[in-house]
């Protein structure tokens, strides 16, 4: 017998249907995988151990339905595999399917009764009579006739053991499903009739259009193959409907466009067929238009729209394109209200004071990877908003016809020649800026662009980098990151990074050390570095500092003409607002003096790493309660003890050894005094306080008229070290007060010598008391060979006196090094790594123009793992 | 760390040989002698010992590196830097009075085989001690040692000689002079160290009430400070304190009072606190809604949840929080874990932020921020209306919040970081009756509410309540 070939599509639910006994289960495993089935037998036996027991029917049922539900949130192809011959065992199941918006196909297994019971016979665990299998056959029969009215999509109904035996499965994917479609593409939003701005547009993005022997455009080809997208709405309102669909048409034929439909679209499709519809909205002119076209065309546009699918997901699903935009959940998904939710919107059924029906902002909840592109409501400009873009900038009422460059995220837009249609709402032409990303009517609560949602933080605590993939994040530290990002921080949207912390040198073993050169430059030696630089630390506070020019601000919800905000590692603002305003006036000069806008490509915001100096500006009172307190009770009992001692001695008493230990003591109190005293001075003011850059995280323009304000800025992780420096350098010249200058020096690792240079720079610099140094890459970011890690972005070197702060006062007596020299490294290392690698990705996404809540992610996740218990000498 | 004793011999009393103290202490004055103790190394030497005085020194090594990693001292948990730089190697404390009580046990009960007469003579002691971690200053070493007949010379130690502007260090240069039996002078370091050092290095249990009342013997019944000695030997265990006050009293264990830490003031006249009559105001206002479900936002430790709870016409209750710790405290004080599975459905705890929209605020009746916004910067006030009023948008919200002009009243004001006065150090603004109309007036219209405004607690003609309440009521749907 010749197979019968059962197209089924992926996603669906699959529901067998048939009495005990007609081979479900061996159907199932014969042509599904072994998760995709889910039985009601296993399901029995999970929560009974006994896979006949009929007494747990409906906790085997609840535990089926959760399995079930849980598979098609993932939308994933899934089987059931139960007898399904009552009515309501099914309707639960189409129910199921349709709260995830998969498609319910039916797979009837008919064996006849006489073979099932003959087969239930043969299993000793079958126990009941063959009347069961007739009462079952009766079900079944009964319901065969309505299988499609109970919602199943596709029914496939097997008659015979013979046929059931010779089936293939032949999995389809959803029309939906073009994944395997890469572009590049460039979507097209609403078109409405809009014939000759939509030709202007297509030569802007450089296609060549081909015309017909009347000279009317068929077809449009790209050079470079691209292909257009159009979002639907290509009817209605404008000059030329016809014309638009005779273009757009052709090009779908040919493959050089996709198109998905828009309501205008459907509504037309029903006016077609003769179907009882208001003919409103630009609707008339398209039928006056199109009676002046032949019979045939207008079946051939009947068709076209007719066979169009409701969204198109596209580049292995990281593009999703629908007219009115798609919520994440509806992402290839196939059902009513998908359909109706990508022609239509969200609607809420109510309509606005202009008799336009009202819709969720949707967008603005959207959390979604995927870009979404979409058309339908008319914005003044093409914006970003949580990764979606809607594209309709009302070309037909005047405004301009919009298109995206994908996957270059390009906005190209041509005004329109006229207001070829009155809108019903006024639409916006001028430059007002509207966030509300698709979002029309309601008043008051539209969600402002910066809006975060807790779910953002501590909900999904995973956040994806590119430079390390997954970086997780306790709960714990969710916790606690919270309040502080709640209570101390800046506001998120100003506070785009946040520095992660930096791991010391592998522990040193040479006498009288706990960290030297040598160990780091042996460590990147390892790692196949060939060059590093070593840069002085300088003993102060990390500040990173956003300097603005212009209206650069307001990217981060600075007002216009604000020269920044500084902040400190956990994002507190560095300073009182009123010297804050000095600092940042004063390095916005001295940016402009040193020409460094002009070395960013024009930029008017640019993001520094720098150290503020000195340490008691922030630290003073940790200086007095911790380091002076410690001083002032070591000086006053060390000269007594030292006294008493002499005066034992004196007497012929033998203190020998303890006097000894007691003078090396006083000896390390005074150091440690002198250790904290280096790193404090007095200021007034900003006199005295001074600045020292050291790397330029990022940079950008952030222009008040771009259709995608703040994309187009750089990160500068992959810019050689020197590079960086020589920024810092201009900045000193320009204001030698304020800005300190970062000593450094460069050590080629292959070479002894200049090994043994860099050593005795460090030696020279801490030896007057500096705090030691930093050892990088000279290429900055670097990748190991295997596994594409990211090396440590430096290596801190830390002088011998100045750890005196950090380990006490007496932490160089041998033996207090021998036990201090077991200190593990590997968490604080693993830390860093990951906070460079959130810290990179937070700016990555910053430049990309990404939304607030998605540079957000990062940024918390460092304050996060900031949290994470670690030696804090370290 | 160093103390050292010094005693002057007196013609025609028992002690008429100084270098009887070696005899006293068990210490021979011809050698240095040193013990290994769980605090760290003693050191005993006599730096003089003639028939006239005759000064005995001992001097603790304490490991500094042994010292944080030792579980006594918080090495579990702490992990700031305050643990491993400390001054516990330098300063007198528990460490020294540990060490004292161990290496001169005899001494300090007072007994003695070979001297018992002059272990009981009171004799010319100088008591030095040069490195006193003192909280409180100078004057409370004098406060504590002056009523037992010393002459106490305390100095304070500048906190860095080189930096004048810094003022004293808690530390204090210690000299007593007085009359005393060696073995009380003893114990009364013993107890008095750590108390003035305001720690034990030790966890602090039952026992411990036995040790102080010892050591106490004879001196602390009749002490001023009696009570502040206790408090501080007994690590301030309430329950502790009052037995031994008790014990020490001679008189049976009479119940304690209720808040004991809070002295009765008997010319205050009794009105309700300012913060009990804010939260009848709060519950005021939502009886006036008729709400039911009620989320308080901010809820802290508790305050007003215990008022909430109490009335059952709260039929849901919801307290959230952004400080993790400030909810476990609620739920203690609360005793949430105790409470029936209904009473925990009835309240609930969640950490939440003001900042961050949370759906799980949605649907309640009334939401009220007491005593909140002004811990939230000006800045993020359009993200706190947002999460609020935007998107929880409950059927009404209570609000409170201090009256700034009403500060004039206060003598003593806090100062914020930028200088400004106001009630608490974390209130980033107070403001004025105008600027929370302004502000009220403002979250009302754009989403949606009508606000009104009141008064709280005591009113002042001209500078009005100290503390004001708007009530924004959700507007009906059109």
């Amino acid at each position: 017998m010749s197979d019968t070939t059962l197209r089924v599509q992926d996603p669906s639910l699959v529901v067998l249907v048939g009495v005990s006994g007609s081979g479900k289960s061996t159907f199932a495993a014969t042509h599904f995988g072994l998760y995709e089935t889910v039985s009601s037998d296993h399901c029995r036996g999970v929560v009974s151990n006994d896979p006949n027991d009929q007494s747990v029917t409906p906790e085997a049922f609840a535990l089926l339905h959760a399995i079930v539900g849980a598979r098609l949130q993932r939308n994933l192809l899934t089987v059931v595999d139960a007898t399904n011959v009552q009515p309501h065992a099914r309707k639960e199941l189409v129910a199921l399917a349709r709260t995830h918006d998969v498609l319910p196909v039916a797979i009837v297994l008919d064996v006849g009764a006489d073979v099932a019971a003959a087969r239930n016979r043969e299993r000793p665990d079958r126990t009941f009579g063959s009347h069961v299998v007739d009462r079952q056959q009766g079900q079944l029969r009964k319901s065969l006739r309505g299988l499609q009215r109970e919602g199943f999509r596709t029914v496939h109904h097997l008659r015979s053991e013979a046929e059931i035996a010779g089936v293939v499965i032949e999995r389809v994917p959803l029309l939906t499903d073009r994944r395997h479609e890469r572009g590049p593409f460039d979507a097209i939003g609403d078109v409405h009739g809009c014939l000759p701005e939509l030709l202007t547009l297509l030569d802007e993005l450089g296609y060549v259009v081909e015309r017909d022997a009347v000279g009317r455009p068929v077809d449009a080809v790209h050079p470079q193959r691209r292909r257009v997208i159009f979002l639907g709405d290509l009817v209605d309102r404008g000059p030329d409907s016809p014309g638009v669909l005779r273009l757009a048409m052709g090009m779908v034929r040919a493959g050089h466009a996709l198109a998905v439909p828009g309501n205008h679209e459907d509504k037309l499709v029903r006016a077609l067929a003769g179907r009882d519809v208001t003919v409103s909205h630009g609707l008339e002119t398209t039928l006056a238009q199109l009676a002046g076209e032949t019979a045939e065309f207008r079946e051939e546009v009947a068709q076209f729209c007719r066979d169009l699918v409701s969204h198109a997901v596209l580049d292995g699903g990281a593009l999703v394109v629908a007219h009115a935009g798609l919520k994440q959940s509806y992402h290839n998904r196939a059902s009513g209200r998908v359909r109706a939710f990508a022609l239509y919107g969200d609607t809420t059924g109510e309509s606005d004071e202009y008799g336009l029906p009202v819709r969720y902002p949707w967008a603005q909840d959207y959390r979604g990877d995927a870009v979404v592109l979409y058309g339908h409501t008319p914005v003044p400009r093409a914006e970003w908003v949580n990764g979606t873009m809607c594209l309709d900038t009302g070309c037909v009422f005047g405004g301009a016809l919009s298109a995206l460059r994908y996957p270059e995220r390009e906005v190209v837009s041509v005004p329109a020649t006229a207001e070829h249609y009155a809108p019903a709402r006024p639409f916006p032409t001028g430059g007002v800026g509207s966030s509300d990303g698709g979002a029309s009517g309601r008043t008051g609560a539209a969600r402002p662009a910066d809006v975060l949602d807790l779910r953002d933080v501590t909900g999904v605590r995973v956040v994806d980098t590119a430079l390390l993939g997954r970086v997780s994040v306790p709960e714990e530290n969710a916790a606690g990151a919270l309040e502080v990002m709640s209570r101390f921080a800046l506001p998120p949207r100003a506070l785009p990074y946040l520095p992660p912390t930096m791991s010391p040198v592998a522990t040193s073993t040479l006498p009288g050390h706990l960290e030297h050169p040598d160990e780091a430059f042996a460590s990147y030696a390892r790692d196949g570095v060939g060059t590093v630089v070593c840069e002085e630390k300088h003993m102060g506070s990390r500040a990173v500092v956003l300097v603005c020019r212009d209206d650069g601000g307001t990217r981060f919800g600075l007002a216009p003409g604000s020269p920044g905000v500084a902040w400190t590692r956990t994002g507190r603002r560095l300073l009182q607002p009123d010297l804050e305003g000095e600092l940042l006036t004063r390095l916005r000069d001295a940016v402009a003096t040193a020409g460094v806008w002009d070395r960013l490509d024009g930029a008017t915001w640019v993001l520094l790493d720098t150290e503020i100096v000195p340490w008691s500006l922030k630290a003073d009172e940790l200086i007095r309660e911790q380091f002076a307190g410690v001083g002032a009770a070591a000086a006053a009992v060390v000269p007594a003890a030292l006294a008493a001692l002499d005066a034992a001695a004196a007497r012929g008493v033998d203190v020998g050894g303890l006097r000894t230990a007691v003078a090396g003591r006083a000896e390390n109190a005074e150091r440690f005094r002198d250790a904290y005293r280096r790193y404090r001075w007095d200021v007034d003011g900003l006199d005295g306080v001074q600045l020292a850059p050291f790397q330029v995280l990022a940079s950008g323009r952030t222009e008040a008229d771009a259709a995608e304000p703040g994309v187009g800025g750089s990160t500068h992780e992959t810019r050689p070290h020197p590079w960086h420096l020589e920024i810092a350098d201009a900045l000193v010249a320009a204001d030698p007060v304020l800005i300190r200058p970062t000593r450094r020096l460069v050590v080629d690792l292959a070479d002894e010598a200049s090994r043994s240079a860099g050593v005795a720079w460090w030696e020279e610099l801490t030896g007057t008391g500096g705090e030691g140094m930093v050892v990088k890459p000279l290429a900055n970011l670097v990748l190991a060979d295997r596994g594409g890690r990211p090396l440590q972005p430096g290596l801190k070197v830390r002088g011998r006196e100045y750890l005196r702060i950090v380990y006490g006062p007496d932490y160089t007596d041998e033996a207090n090094l021998a036990r201090l020299r077991q200190r593990h490294l590997g968490r604080k290392r693993s830390l860093a790594q990951r906070e460079y690698a959130l810290g990179l990705e937070s700016l990555a996404r910053l430049v990309r123009g990404e939304p607030t809540w998605r540079v957000h992610q990062p940024v918390f996740a460092v304050l996060a793992l900031e949290s994470e218990p670690v030696d804090p000498r370290l | 760390m160093l103390v050292t004793l010094s005693a002057t011999a007196r013609p025609d009393t028992p002690f008429a040989d100084a270098r009887d103290l070696g005899h006293l202490l068990h210490k021979h004055p011809d050698r240095a002698q040193r013990f290994e103790l769980s605090v760290g190394v003693a050191h005993v030497f006599y730096p003089e010992a003639t028939a006239e005085r005759t000064t005995v020194a001992l001097l603790l090594e304490v490991d500094p590196v042994g010292i944080v990693r030792d579980q006594r001292f918080g090495a579990s948990g702490d992990v700031s830097l305050a643990r491993f730089v400390n001054d516990r190697p330098y300063a007198a404390s528990s460490l020294l009075a540990v060490a004292l009580g161990r290496v001169f046990s005899t001494a300090a009960a007072g007994r003695s085989a070979s001297l018992p007469e002059v272990a009981a003579h009171a004799i010319a002691l100088r008591i030095h001690l040069p490195s006193l971690s003192c909280r409180g200053g100078a004057e409370r070493a004098v406060a504590m040692f002056t009523p037992l007949g010393w002459r106490v010379d305390a100095a304070p130690v500048p906190l860095d000689s080189e930096i004048p502007a810094w003022g004293d260090s808690r530390y204090v240069d210690l000299t007593l002079e007085g009359e005393i039996t060696l073995g009380t002078a003893l114990r009364q370091l013993t107890v008095l160290l750590p108390v003035l050092d305001g720690a034990k290095h030790y966890w602090v249990g039952e026992d411990e009430i036995d040790k102080v009342l010892r050591h106490g013997e004879g001196w602390l019944t009749e002490h001023p400070l009696r009570e502040e000695i206790l408090r501080g030997s007994l690590a301030h265990q309430r329950r502790y304190v009052e037995d031994a006050t008790a014990r020490l009293l001679d008189t049976a264990a009479v119940a304690a009072p209720e808040a004991s830490d809070a002295p009765p003031a008997p010319d205050v006249p009794v009105t309700p606190s300012l913060a009990a009559q804010r939260a009848e105001a709060v519950l005021d206002a939502l009886r006036s809604v008729r709400a039911a479900s009620v989320a308080d936002l901010g809820c802290g430790e508790g305050a007003l949840l215990r008022h909430l709870r109490s009335d059952r016409s709260f039929t849901r209750v919801l307290g959230t929080d952004v400080s993790v710790r400030a909810l476990e405290k609620a739920a203690d004080r609360l005793r949430l874990r105790d409470a029936s599975d209904t009473e925990r459905e009835r309240l609930t705890l969640l950490q939440s932020s003001l900042t961050y929209r949370d759906d799980r605020l949605q649907g309640f009746d009334a939401a009220v921020l007491m005593e909140v916004i002004e811990h939230v910067d000006p800045d993020r006030l359009p993200a706190l209306e947002d999460t609020v009023f935007a998107h929880a948008r409950p059927g009404a919200v209570v609000v409170t919040t201090p009256n700034a002009e009403y500060n004039a009243t206060y003598p003593h004001l806090h100062e914020r970081a930028d200088g400004a006065p106001v009630r608490h150090t974390d209130h980033r603004f107070e403001w004025t009756r105008a600027e929370l109309a302004s502000w009220a007036d403002g979250v009302a219209a754009r989403n949606g509410y009508t606000v009104t405004v009141r008064e709280v607690g005591p009113g002042d003609p001209e500078l009005g309540s100290p503390t004001q309440l708007a009530l924004f009521v959700k507007e009906a749907a059109a």
